[in-house]
């Protein structure tokens, strides 16, 4: 049965659907720049550094939305403070690994229950209450709208900073602010996804785009549609399986890309 | 208790399980030191942390397939090691073709360890895979680490000229008929066994700890390669002892009796010990700039 009773009825499943596709349009948004600046190790950190971030709200009693939410901002301005000019690597590696090292302190310390770190990493999507989805649609609007505010400067630093400079803006400045709004993108993913798919829905849907689409817009335009596309087919499947939707949501977008790699080869 | 017990805390040298970690700590930190100098060259710590992360695939996998850890570590390195050198020829490219790959990998990770958790009782392998312990590695993975060490020094020693000529000026090596891909390929191998061996024995987040944080350090502070490596082993080294040293200590610290982690100490020790260089880097670079005469004329 192709599909089984319950699929857009049930309650969970609703909220499923719709903040499923919030982030996917989210990821796929940031995701465009992700690709654009090469940024795909920062991509990565972010979420998983704010995944530490939860593990230490649960050892002080606070909710793990907070945390998150503060380990994201932090991980992306320590990752700003030590990198050199756009170049984010070794700074990126050495925050991600302090984050995880003191994750690791916070739930050895607080003895947090195993399966709700496996929620954090591997993401739980069919667990989502009525107000978590409230919060992620308010999130991801806040981070679609910060984004699009300033899509073209961020733009023209991205693809030629000396121009940028010349032109007069601070690109020091846009560097911070990119690195602001992945946070903002983590934020909203992970409580929902889980940290490794919302790194998946970052880089995954905006390569295939990035390949696909031949002027910005519309590399933007296809960056959103794989995205929500592969989403929704992992919905669909994880229902049909009971298998996690990490697995379908990552396997869509390395199936997406590969096939985009092969189609355009010169 | 005596003052020195503070810090050499009681039976620390009697310990069997302080004295493996130890061993096992210092061939991971050799060979991640010195790999890690080329990584940080190179531009390609993304490439190593992912290398390491997968690792939680490879382990899943074998935990499912009845096979030994090791097995699946260096299975699961391989496929991304070469899948990511096949994908991402072109550097822009290769942390885009990493990431997918990465991804998809963790999705699998994801898919084994469900499957763990349904077909045994091992609730707590996810855990166990993503943090490890360095205290509780077994003693008898010791020849296969001291294998696994000896082989990526080796392949570093033998590729070292070729390696350091296509790092550092790629096309001029290959206008000088060294075959650059091979190379990297073969450095690639290096670093897959450097990282899987150290995401086995000491869990994926330390084995990134140790394999940038003392490459970047040396690579900053030393003038010639050849010292920057030779300084990269070292720091490692240090930096995994101490960690060791501190995470012993720590049975003594509040809130509880139960140790603080050694990864919390390795990967502190590894972002301050890059800070601390770049300050001393900085105030070496400000005495070297010439002083502005007063008054003048």
């Amino acid at each position: 049965m192709l599909f089984p009773p319950g699929l857009f009825t049930l309650e969970f499943m609703q909220n499923a659907w719709v903040a499923g596709t919030a982030v996917a349009i989210v990821g796929g948004v940031v995701g465009f720049f992700v690709v654009l600046r090469g940024a795909t190790f920062v991509a990565h950190a972010v979420p998983r550094a704010s995944f530490a971030g939860a593990a230490g709200a649960a050892l002080v009693g606070q909710s793990s939305a907070l945390g998150l939410g503060t380990f994201a901002v932090l991980s992306a301005l320590g990752i700003a403070s030590i990198s050199r000019e756009r170049r984010h690597g070794v700074a990126t590696a050495l925050i991600l690994a302090a984050a995880l090292g003191l994750g690791d302190l916070f739930l050895t310390i607080g003895h947090v229950y195993a399966p709700a770190v496996f929620a954090l990493l591997f993401g739980q999507i069919v667990g989502i209450s009525t107000p978590d989805v409230h919060a992620v649609l308010i999130v991801s609007a806040i981070t679609v709208v910060l984004f699009a505010a300033t899509f073209r400067p961020l733009l023209l630093q991205t693809v030629s900073p000396h121009v940028a400079e010349a032109r007069g803006f601070w690109t020091r400045g846009l560097e911070v602010w990119f690195l602001l709004l992945v946070s903002g993108a983590a934020a909203a993913m992970v409580p929902v996804v889980g940290a490794l798919l919302a790194f998946s829905l970052m880089v995954g849907p905006a390569a295939t785009g990035s390949i696909i689409g031949k002027s910005p817009l519309k590399a933007l335009g296809w960056s959103i549609v794989f995205g929500v596309l592969s989403l929704w087919l992992s919905v669909w499947l994880a229902y049909l399986t009971f298998w996690p939707i990490g697995f379908f949501v990552s396997g869509f977008c390395l199936l997406f890309y590969a096939a985009a790699r092969l189609i355009t080869r010169p | 208790m005596a003052w020195y017990q503070y810090i050499w805390a009681p039976g620390i040298w009697g310990n069997p399980a302080v004295h493996t970690a130890w061993t096992a700590g210092t061939l991971v930190a050799l060979a991640s030191g010195a790999v890690g100098v080329f990584v940080v060259m190179r531009g390609q710590s993304f490439t190593g942390h992912a290398l390491g992360d997968v690792g939680t695939t490879g382990a899943a996998g074998a935990f499912l397939a009845g096979i030994g850890a090791l097995w699946g570590f260096l299975a699961a390195g391989a496929v991304t090691g070469g899948a990511v050198e096949w994908l991402g020829r072109r550097v822009r490219e290769r942390d885009i073709a990493t990431g997918v790959v990465m991804a998809f990998m963790l999705g699998l990770a994801a898919l084994f360890l469900y499957l763990v958790s349904i077909y045994t009782n091992a609730s707590n392998a996810p855990m166990t895979i993503l943090f490890g312990s360095l205290f509780t590695v077994s003693p008898s993975l010791q020849p296969a680490l001291v294998a696994l060490s000896v082989a990526a020094l080796a392949i570093l020693a033998l590729i070292y000229r070729p390696l350091l000529f296509s790092t550092a000026t790629p096309e001029v090596a290959r206008s000088r008929g060294i075959r650059v891909r091979l190379v990297g390929l073969a450095f690639m191998l290096a670093l897959v066994i450097a990282a899987e061996e150290a995401a086995l024995a000491v869990g994926a987040i330390l084995s990134t700890a140790l394999l940038i944080g003392p490459a970047a350090t040396a690579a900053r502070a030393a003038r010639r390669p050849a010292t920057a490596v030779l300084l990269g082993a070292g720091l490692a080294v240090g930096n995994i002892w101490l960690g060791i040293l501190l995470a012993y200590d720590s049975y003594w610290w509040p809130p509880v009796h139960t140790g603080w982690p050694v990864s919390f100490f390795v990967t502190l020790l590894s972002l301050l010990m890059y800070g601390v260089g770049g300050l001393l880097q900085r105030g070496r670079r400000m005495r070297a700039l010439p002083v502005p005469q007063e008054g003048g004329q």
